[in-house]
């Protein structure tokens, strides 16, 4: 049986042999295969290649793989050629330049929101004028946040405060301490009512530095470019902070400014640069001769950390097996699974296949409530719980899915939801079986589960079957979409029926005639509405998410995600009142 | 022709054996008075100390090595049996200090004394003194030193038994204006050198009357400084000379053999640095045709072999005759200057002692000369007659030094902080008195190794001597290596066309021209080609270390490629090109390293010259790599060390050597007040600066501060290594900031002085 899996797997691989992300043929060695023997979850392929609908699936992944690859590779760029050039003439780097350079030789990154802004605002915003992510120094993971001073001259538009909040957020949810690199002119002055006085506005971000310092979460600023008025507070407000000689400058005013106020004449250095803060004011604890060598400096700051804020190592809670095996079947097939027609269902077996180590997956409750699988797997080396939809929830699903959070977060497992689905079971007959009643113990025990959780929308995710699946308002760790991925409340022809009906009784009880073409009229408008809004691009570009991951990534970003979220020390999981 | 050599060799192999038997039947005659040599104690340091010992010990000899403080933990020390302090870091209060060697010699109760070369070995002093004291002093009479280190004396025995001389002035009046007429009569170029001393010390060329005087009252302080004697002699300088030298060696029962020749031409600042053996005696410029009248020969071929040996035995003969025109016995060399134009030999001067270059003659005849010095010490006779002299293949002597050679050769200091010389074999010698984290300091000879190579011609030698000074790694301060690659790789020496001059002939070649566009932008591709391997190998030498050892148990952050979210991680590392090709003296080189699906490193240069290279590394283990690069794989050495608060990094492969330099930021001063010195900033000395060109003494200032000085005008006098260094004014104008003294130490790149305007 293994052995013809197996030898599927090697014969699929050479019929995609031109598909080039597809890079070794699977072989399994005589000992692998015999510890196989013993493993009872090993799944099965579940990939048809010879379906018509394997090629047109792939296909349609392509096109959308590719249109987010020329999405990415804008914002990469930055604020475009000029602005790139006059920031390298000031001898400084770009943000994912001066990332990578304070990260651990040849470590990994995770980024957040790389398309945060994307077609918000009239003008172009690349990554909304901010560069967020999770990677490594000197063994330690931290959160860094850095301006990009090319885009907007590095200023807080409303969705960069939004991402700065969220990789706060994580920081603080994760404990990983934070490095901003600042490098920016303040809050975007015409939209000030956008990023000024609201809760989670401009000043939240010194809140959170005050909050996190509190529960002992570093918090360090690498002052690299300007740092204006409220940006000022950034340095002032870390535990400890850098400033580069020249380009770092750090007042509540600038020179314009206090001229204006008190007629004295200064130059920005001489008003707030590195020898000012550094020698006087002690607004700032380290003096670095240029960029390269205050990026040197902070990481020499993380690595003397110590044990700050490093719940996760004291608690050796970080316990991962190394030699974990990379999935049985290719992983660069997610790319050919999920139709993009999300009528289509699909086993989600064959995506957990490509994700979990060894392919292993031990069901649990296999048999019952069929439309939500659930069951252990390790990604990675790590343990985890994943909750996948095999269609809509019914109340089998629902207990069955209360039931298996229930069992993780005793056991101290994070969770991984597979997103993809249409809602819970609607109807007289569910409705008297208690469907309400069975989706919000599920909804319960989602949002009192403390255990790390990390959502991917594989393909929809509407209505209650979010909720209950761990959407954004439940405030998983981290939350990403694929390219094909759909969120809204209903679907848009479903929420177009409705409208129309409402409209209908409406005019009806006014005395007015709807003609067919009015209400087919009617209906599109509200269909292209719902088309556009509910997309993975509308979604990523207002932070309803961490960002759209390419469907090969799946398994390292998850991966990633729960090393990430396991940077702390466990808590005890308190439930609420089940309705019985 | 293979197939003879060969069993040439394999008799010569043989031979040995059969000597030792000689050796033991015969009985000593003189020396029953003194005891067999038991102990040896050896008078000096470096790597001839430790040939000595080698030898020794094979003998079953045992060793007593000196050293001064600054030696303690040298190789020497740590190679003999028992070691001796005999004084502070200079040599006059240690090496030269010949009461505390043989207090030294009598504590450990050693028969003999070795004296190595240079230091004592040519003292007819010590020689007597160890005799005096009952010590066998392992070398020639004290008599024979005596006479043949005179260089006025020694010409004249030479004269009076026939030898032939070079024109010149002997004479032991030394004052200025006769020694002025005397060169005015023999005629310009003219050469100056001290009668006492060797090794090119205080020797001067002087090109026209007008320079003369000066030269000489230089050589004259340097001789005095050197040797204690200021006696100078005056010759005709031959302008295309070779310098080919005779190895004799004699027994104490008068019975004086040669061991053929070593041609030691290839020479800087008078100093030999590629010797070899037998001298390549052919026709360029019908050499020697004025001796062989009858014999035509096309230029660049080889003579006839029976012109070569006749030449050859000639040669030998003539300076047989010269060793014993001094009664002289153990080792010894009867130096001769060829005159390339004319085809004359002529009788420079005889060291009567081991020379640094004695390995050729030994490959070449398989014999052990210091085993030879031993036993003759003893009182044995030689071991063979000349009729039984072998001679098989040809022998190189590449000498390793720690110098500046685009400084002129000046002689450098500092830590060895990389060495690794190549593998020894029967063929491959490596003569070396340091090992990886010595110091050269700046007491003694910068000399780091001698690289000794033997092939069964010629041409076989030469293509190991390039192989090995391709392979040999020395990284921590500048050596004359590369120099040796570019001397060995020359068209010219590859077809043996040497003469003392050939460097100053070849200059253009030899030294890479800065206005040469084609052969620097060459030199700058290559270095961005091997800046590309050093970036792939740091790359993979660190994310390697992290992948096996994840800090926090984070393996997922280290796994190759590294992770990056829809594009490919990139690193970007500069390193600053040491490079002699430009006033600047470095170039900075900025590599883009891009960590490809695969697991290979993508190596962008920034630059069209260059195509980007895709580099698979594997980390074979410490600071070696096995790289491969499109289909061709090979192997990698590279040497990484902190110095001066940079990281310095030398990568090996192939016959490339290239040094790079890393900025470690976080080394950099938090202070404001300092300056950062960044690649493109000029150095912030005042213009007109003049820099000490390497550490040293001063030992004399010419002139006072607010003086007016002519361009070239010498300024002041150091003295390192025993060498005179003349600082001149760089421009006409007035002395300023002159505040060094006589007799104070300075430092590399001290500022001196400095020239100005009014």
């Amino acid at each position: 049986m293994l052995g013809k899996l197996a030898r599927r797997a090697a014969t699929s691989s050479s019929d995609l042999s031109s598909v080039p992300w597809r890079s070794s043929l699977i072989t399994l060695s005589p000992l692998l295969q015999a510890k196989r023997q013993l493993c009872l979850g090993i799944l099965p392929d579940g990939v048809d290649r010879n379906s018509e609908s394997f090629p047109r699936n792939s296909k349609a992944m392509e096109d959308l793989i590719s249109q987010l690859q020329s999405h990415i590779n804008k914002v990469l760029a930055g604020g475009g050629a000029e602005a790139v050039n006059r920031n390298k003439s000031r001898n400084k780097l770009l943000p994912r330049e001066r990332i990578d350079r304070l990260l651990d030789p040849g470590s990994s990154f995770l980024e957040l929101s790389q398309l945060a802004g994307h077609e918000v605002y009239e003008e172009p915003l690349p990554s909304g004028g901010i560069v967020t992510g999770i990677g490594p120094v000197h063994g330690r993971l931290c959160m860094f946040v850095a301006n990009d001073p090319t885009v907007k001259g590095g200023t807080y538009y409303p969705i960069t405060i939004k991402k700065h909040l969220r990789a706060q957020e994580i920081a603080a949810q994760c404990k990983l301490p934070c490095l901003y690199l600042v490098d920016s002119g303040g809050a975007f002055l015409p939209k000030q009512a956008e990023v000024f006085p609201d809760k989670d506005n401009f000043g939240r971000i010194f809140y959170n530095q005050a909050i996190m310092s509190s529960e002992g979460i570093p918090q360090i600023a690498l002052v690299l470019g300007s740092c204006t008025a409220g940006g000022a507070y950034i340095p002032a407000m870390a535990d400890e902070s850098v400033m580069v000689k020249g380009n770092g400058t750090i007042f509540l005013a600038g020179p314009p400014l206090v001229k204006a106020a008190t007629g004295e004449e200064v130059s920005a250095e001489d008003l707030g640069g590195a020898t000012v803060h550094c020698k006087m004011s002690g607004v700032s604890d380290y003096f670095a001769q240029d960029e390269m060598h205050a990026l040197a400096i902070g990481r020499n700051i993380v690595k003397n950390f110590h044990l700050a804020g490093n719940q996760g190592m004291i608690d050796g809670l970080q316990r991962i097996v190394h030699d974990y095996e990379e999935p049985l079947y290719e992983v660069g097939e997610l790319r050919c699974i999920a139709p993009t027609d999300l009528k289509q269902p699909f086993d989600i077996r064959s995506v957990i296949a490509r994700i979990v180590d060894g392919s292993v997956f031990d069901e649990f409750k296999k048999l019952y409530g069929t439309s939500l699988v659930t069951g252990f797997a390790t990604i990675h080396g790590q343990p985890v719980g994943i909750l996948g939809n095999n269609g809509i929830l019914f109340n089998e699903s629902a207990l069955k899915g209360a039931h298996f959070i229930e069992l993780c977060t005793q056991r101290n497992i994070p969770l991984v939801f597979l997103q993809n689905i249409t809602g819970f079971m609607v109807g007289s007959k569910s409705e008297a079986n208690g469907i309400a009643k069975s989706g919000a113990k599920m909804v319960m025990a989602v949002s009192c589960a403390k255990v790390p959780k990390v959502t991917i929308v594989i393909g929809g995710s509407f209505g209650a079957g979010n909720y209950a699946m761990c959407g954004r308002a439940y405030s998983p760790n981290f939350m990403f979409f694929w390219p094909n991925a759909r969120i809204s409340v209903m679907g848009g022809a479903q929420a177009a029926g409705v409208l129309a009906q409402v409209e209908k009784s409406n005019k009806k009880r006014k005395g007015i005639q709807w003609t067919k073409e009015e209400e087919e009229m009617f209906k599109a408008k509200v269909v292209d509405a719902y088309d556009s809004e509910s997309s993975a691009y509308y979604s990523t570009a207002r932070l309803w998410d961490d960002g759209v991951i390419d469907p090969a990534d799946t398994r390292k970003v998850i991966g990633l995600c729960i090393s990430a979220a396991l940077n702390r020390a466990p808590e005890t999981t308190k439930y609420g009142v089940f309705r019985m | 022709m293979s197939l003879m050599a060969s069993t040439i060799l394999r008799k010569l192999q043989l031979r040995p054996f059969n000597l030792q038997l000689r050796f033991f039947s015969s009985s000593p005659v003189k020396s029953e008075t003194k005891q067999r040599i038991e102990k040896i104690l050896i008078a000096n340091r470096g790597e001839i100390a430790c040939r000595i010992m080698r030898t020794a010990k094979k003998l079953g000899i045992q060793t007593v090595a000196v050293y001064s403080d600054a030696d303690r933990n040298s190789l020497h020390v740590k190679h003999a049996d028992e070691a001796v302090r005999i004084g502070p870091p200079p040599a006059r209060s240690s090496y030269l200090n010949a009461s505390s060697i043989i207090e030294a010699a009598s504590r450990t109760g050693a028969q003999a004394i070795h004296p190595g070369y240079g230091f004592l070995s040519e003292s007819a002093d010590f020689a007597q003194l160890c005799e005096d004291e009952g010590f066998t002093f392992i070398g020639p009479p004290a008599s024979a030193i005596r006479e043949m280190g005179d260089k006025s004396a020694s010409k004249r025995i030479m004269g009076a038994a026939g030898v032939p001389l070079v024109p010149g002035y002997h004479g032991n009046e030394q004052d200025t204006d006769l020694m002025k007429s005397e060169a005015d009569k023999i005629g310009y170029p003219i050469l100056i050198k001290p009668t006492h001393g060797g090794g090119g010390k205080g020797m001067r060329v002087v090109q026209s009357p007008s320079e003369f005087v000066d030269s000489f009252l230089g050589a004259q302080r340097e001789a005095a400084a050197s040797f204690g004697v200021d006696t100078i002699l005056l010759e005709k300088y031959i302008t295309k000379p070779r310098h080919i030298e005779v190895q004799v060696f004699g027994d104490k029962h008068g019975n004086i053999i040669h061991l053929f020749e070593r041609d030691c031409s290839v020479q800087r600042r008078h100093q030999k640095i590629i010797e070899e053996a037998p001298a390549v005696i052919f026709a360029s410029k019908f050499l020697y045709i004025s001796y062989y009248m009858s014999i035509i020969v096309m230029e660049s071929q080889f003579m006839q072999p029976n012109v070569i040996s006749d030449f050859r035995s000639h040669l030998g003969q003539a300076a047989v005759s010269a060793a014993k025109a001094v009664g002289y016995h153990n080792a010894g060399t009867v130096e001769f200057i060829v005159d390339t134009l004319s085809g004359n030999f002529y009788f420079m001067e005889m060291n009567t002692r081991l020379q640094v270059e004695h390995p050729v003659t030994e490959m070449i005849v398989s014999q052990d000369l210091v085993e030879w010095q031993i036993r003759v010490a003893n009182g044995e006779p030689l071991p063979m007659n000349q009729s039984q002299v072998p001679l098989s293949g040809h022998a190189f002597e590449a000498r390793i030094y720690a110098e500046n050679v685009p400084k002129g050769f000046l002689p450098a200091t500092g830590v060895l902080h990389h060495y690794r010389p190549v593998p020894l074999s029967s063929t491959v010698r490596v003569e070396t008195g340091v090992e990886q984290g010595d110091t050269v300091s700046m007491h003694y000879d910068p000399m780091i190794a001698k690289l000794v190579i033997w092939g069964e011609n010629r041409a076989a030698a030469l293509v190991k001597l390039k192989d090995c000074l391709s392979k040999f790694q020395v990284a921590g301060l500048p050596t004359n290596i590369e120099f040796l690659l570019k001397l060995a790789n020359h068209a010219a020496f590859e077809k043996g066309d040497v003469e003392t001059h050939f460097i100053e002939r070849f200059k253009d070649e030899l030294f890479i021209d800065p206005s040469n566009s084609v052969s620097v932008q060459k030199a700058y591709d290559d270095a961005k080609h091997s800046a590309a391997l050093v970036a792939a190998c740091i790359c993979e030498k660190e994310h390697a270390f992290l992948r096996k050892n994840p800090p926090g148990g984070l393996s997922i952050w280290y796994s190759s490629p590294p992770f990056r979210v829809h594009h490919l991680a990139r690193r970007t590392i500069e390193l600053e090109w040491d490079c002699e090709h430009y006033d600047s003296g470095s170039k900075m080189l900025t590599l883009s390293v891009i960590y490809q699906p695969d697991g290979s490193l993508l190596i962008e240069t920034g630059n069209s010259s260059v195509p980007a290279l895709e580099v698979k590394v594997a980390h074979l283990g410490n600071h070696e790599f096995k790289v491969e690069v499109g289909g061709i794989s090979f192997d990698i050495s590279l040497a990484i060390y902190s110095k001066d608060q940079t990281e310095n990094i030398h990568i090996w492969h192939g016959s490339h050597h290239h040094h790079f330099r890393q900025r470690v930021a976080l080394k950099l001063s938090d202070d404001d007040e300092i300056k950062h010195k960044s690649a493109s900033d000029t150095p912030s000395h005042p213009l007109g600066a003049v820099l000490a060109p390497m550490a040293g003494l001063v030992v004399k200032v010419l002139v006072q501060n607010r003086s007016k000085v002519e361009e070239g005008q010498p300024i002041l006098v150091l003295e390192a290594m025993k060498m005179e260094h003349v600082v001149k004014a760089p421009t006409a104008g007035y002395v300023s900031g002159l505040q060094v003294t006589s007799g104070q130490q300075v430092s590399d790149s001290t500022v001196l002085f400095s020239v100005k305007d009014g």
